[in-house]
C-alpha cells in the first residue's frame, strides 16, 4: 500500500496505530544503537536519579513514529526530514515475563498523523502525535515525507 | 557509563553555568570512520520494530532504487549519538551524564543511508542554555561519507536536570 503525492490533501488524517514498549524491546534498543544508559534497564539506578522507574529511550518512541510515517509512505527512505521534541517520559513497567514475554504488558504508545502541507516535488509535512498513559509524549513532531 | 565530571563552582557566583559556554561553537571531530552494514541495520530494524524489506533485503532495496538496503530514518542517532557523546563528554564542558534526558531530536537526510556506505560524523556545540534548575545543550552532527557527500545532519538537544 503506498499513497502517492497526488492523492493526498492537506488535512488528511492518518489512522492511527498503537507500538509497546516493553522492557525486551529497550534492552534490544540498548544493543542496536549503543545507548546503555542504565535509566533505561536498571530500576534501582532509575530510581536513584529521580525518575518513576526504567523509562524508555526517547530514541525508541520517536523510532515508533518513523515506523508510523514510513509505513505509511511504504518506504523507510521516504523519510527526508524528522524532528520530534521529548515531551513526557515513558515509564516502562516491568510486567511481562522471560525469557522473552508476549506482546502484552510494557508501555503502548498511540500515533497518529495529520498531513499539514503539500510542499511540491512530491514532498508533505506530517504532524504527528505521540501518546502514552493518556500523555503526549512527543510534540512538534513533523515529518516531511517524499512520495511518488 | 562516564564519571561526572562537574567541576566545583562558586556557589556564591550568581552568574556560575551548569555547563560551560565557552564550549559553544567548538567543533568535536571527524571521528574515526563508521561503515554501515546490511546486519547493523537489519539489527537496527528488528529492534524498532521497523518492518520493511527495503531495510533487510539488498534485491527488494535494489528493485526500488536504492544501492542496497536502507537504514530505517532514525538509524542516523547510531553515528550521531557516538560523536555527539565525545563532545558531551568532554570533561571540560561540565556534563553529568546521568542526569541528562533526551529534549529534541531532528533529522534531515540528504539520502537514506544504505549499507556500503562510509561515512565520518562531526558535531558542534550550537548552544547551551539555562532554564531554572535544567541546562539544554544543543549539538548539530554532520555525517558525511568518506568520499565528502553529505547524507544526513542530526539535531540533538539534551537537557541536564538539576539536582
Amino acid at each position: 500500500m503506498t499513497v502517492k503525492y497526488d492523492d493526498v490533501s492537506v488535512g488528511d488524517t492518518i489512522p492511527a496505530r498503537t507500538y509497546s514498549a516493553r522492557r525486551i524491546d529497550l534492552v534490544k534498543y540498548c544493543g542496536a544503537s549503543g545507548d546503555f544508559n542504565p535509566i533505561h534497564w536498571n530500576e534501582r539506578f532509575a530510581v536513584s536519579v529521580g525518575l518513576p522507574g526504567v523509562i524508555a529511550h526517547g530514541m525508541y518512541t520517536m523510532a515508533q513514529a518513523a515506523n508510523f510515517v514510513s509505513s505509511w509512505a511504504g518506504d523507510p527512505g521516504a523519510v527526508v526530514s524528522f524532528g520530534v521534541r521529548f515531551s513526557a517520559m515513558v515509564p516502562v513497567p516491568d510486567d511481562t515475563d522471560p525469557p522473552l514475554g508476549g506482546l502484552e504488558g510494557g508501555a503502548q504508545i498511540e500515533v497518529s498523523g495529520t498531513v499539514k502541507e503539500k510542499l511540491g516535488d512530491g514532498k508533505v509535512a506530517v504532524d504527528l502525535v505521540a501518546k502514552s498513559g493518556g500523555e503526549k509524549v512527543l510534540t512538534r513532531t513533523r515529518a516531511v515525507v517524499r512520495l511518488p | 557509563m562516564p564519571e561526572p565530571h562537574r567541576a566545583p563552582r562558586d556557589p556564591l557566583s550568581a552568574s556560575a553555568l551548569a555547563l560551560n559556554s565557552d564550549y559553544v561553537g567548538r567543533v568535536f571531530g571527524p571521528g574515526m570512520p563508521y561503515e554501515v552494514s546490511r546486519v547493523k541495520i537489519a539489527e537496527f530494524a528488528e529492534a524498532v520494530g521497523e518492518g520493511s524489506e527495503l531495510c533487510r533485503s539488498a534485491d527488494a532495496a535494489r528493485a526500488a532504487g536504492y544501492p542496497d538496503v536502507i537504514a530505517p530514518p532514525t538509524f542516523a542517532i547510531v553515528v550521531s549519538m557516538a560523536s555527539a557523546g565525545v563532545a558531551q563528554s568532554d570533561p571540560g564542558l561540565g556534563l553529568d551524564y546521568s542526569m541528562v534526558v533526551h529534549g529534541e531530536q531532528s533529522f534531515s537526510h540528504a539520502r537514506p543511508l544504505h549499507a556500503g556506505d562510509v561515512v565520518v560524523a562531526t558535531t558542534t556545540i550550537e548552544s547551551i542554555k539555562e532554564l531554572g534548575t535544567l541546562s539544554m545543550l544543543v549539538t548539530s552532527t554532520s555525517i558525511d561519507t568518506v568520499e565528502g557527500e553529505h547524507v544526513c545532519t542530526a539535531k540533538s538537544t539534551i537537557v541536564e536536570r538539576g539536582k
